[in-house]
């Protein structure tokens, strides 16, 4: 069966609506922001190429600071880094060949990866694509609009845009993630080791760093069987429209 | 400029999409150990709750923390998703909360 016909691509489909929307916003941001430094084409063609926001906002804001490209590039790798971690926990739960993976892991971004986890680190593919798929057109299409149209609705960073991202996270962690013992503890952990290096680490230093909290779970195949949960895998796709 | 940019897009590109692809590509279609499903299983808590600091308190180049009116919409959304609201409400009411911080303060 085609993944798109499965029912899980359905409501991740479904899921991922409003993170899109959100995701246009912030790639209208981009365009806004991009244009004078690129020119119209170069930043839609990296939204249509890279598809990863903090990586793009890095990248050009060493650019426009004359940092050159190797540190442009730096940043923005170092930012998309931790999409390893996220492929690695991905992982075990796809099927098929190589290629087929390979292309599976150009869904990866973090609201998708993490709506798609279903506890005890097993992964809902066809899920995981569904919620991706409205990100990808909004995401092109915000920049196409930032880039020609940006002097005429201005920056929607203003409308509180940058607290909308946190937001999305913090509810699929209440919702999702948040259980008493190994994962509210490695969810502190997590938020501690990124806290205390932020200060002083380059962006994308502290997400990468923060995925180390998630060795206290090293040799306990057991607690991550006690993990899955059934009754709340649903909670996230139930709390959205 | 024009070439630096245009340098930087083709590296970033290749190189997000090698990461993207190196997890699947490398350990896909296989359980791993059992030793290390412990530590998968927890992966999802420890960078969720990173992204939700680095995202209230940090900026794009990093390097600094930086207390605004982000901290007010993320905590007044915390507020709604631990009374039991959904995510659409919490997210909704972070960005008010943090654009009417902006235009008042």
């Amino acid at each position: 069966m085609s993944i798109v016909r499965q029912p899980s691509f359905r409501e991740g489909f479904r899921a991922g609506l409003p993170y899109a929307v959100a995701a246009g916003l912030l790639a209208i941001s981009f365009g806004v922001l991009a244009e004078p430094l690129m020119g119209r084409v170069a930043p839609i063609v990296m939204s249509i190429l890279v598809f990863a926001g903090s990586a793009q906002f890095a990248a050009t804001a060493v650019l426009a600071a004359g940092g050159g490209a190797l540190a442009a590039i730096v940043a923005g790798i170092l930012l998309n880094a931790r999409y390893a971690p996220m492929g690695v926990a991905l992982a075990p739960s796809l099927r098929g060949n190589k290629r087929r993976r390979a292309a599976f892991g150009q869904a990866l971004i973090d609201f998708s990866w993490a709506a798609a986890s279903r506890g005890g680190g097993r992964f809902d593919p066809a899920y995981m694509l569904g919620a991706t798929a409205p990100s990808y057109p909004a995401w092109v299409a915000g920049t196409v609009i930032g880039v020609f149209a940006g002097d005429l609705i201005g920056d929607p960073q203003k409308l509180g845009l940058d607290a909308i991202f946190p937001a999305f996270f913090l509810a699929l962690l209440v919702e999702g993630e948040l259980r008493a013992g190994k994962p509210g503890l490695a969810a502190a952990l997590g938020a501690l080791i990124a806290l205390l290096l932020v200060p002083i680490t380059p962006a994308g230093v502290p997400i990468i760093a923060a995925s180390a909290a998630a060795l206290i779970g090293l040799g306990s195949p057991r607690s991550a069987e006690e993990d899955v949960r059934p009754d709340t895998e649903h909670a996230y796709k139930e709390g959205a429209p | 400029m024009g070439s630096e940019v245009w340098i930087t897009i083709a590296a970033l590109a290749i190189a997000t999409a090698l990461i993207r692809a190196s997890g699947p590509v490398l350990l896909g279609g296989r359980d791993l150990p059992l030793a290390v499903q412990g530590v998968i299983a927890l992966l999802a808590p420890a960078l969720l709750a990173a992204l939700v600091v680095v995202e209230t308190l940090g900026e794009p180049a990093g390097g600094e923390l930086v207390v605004d009116e982000r901290i007010l919409g993320v905590g007044a959304a915390g507020v709604v998703l631990v009374r039991g609201g959904s995510a659409l409400p919490a997210v909704t009411v972070a960005a008010v909360v943090t654009a009417l911080a902006r235009a008042v303060l």
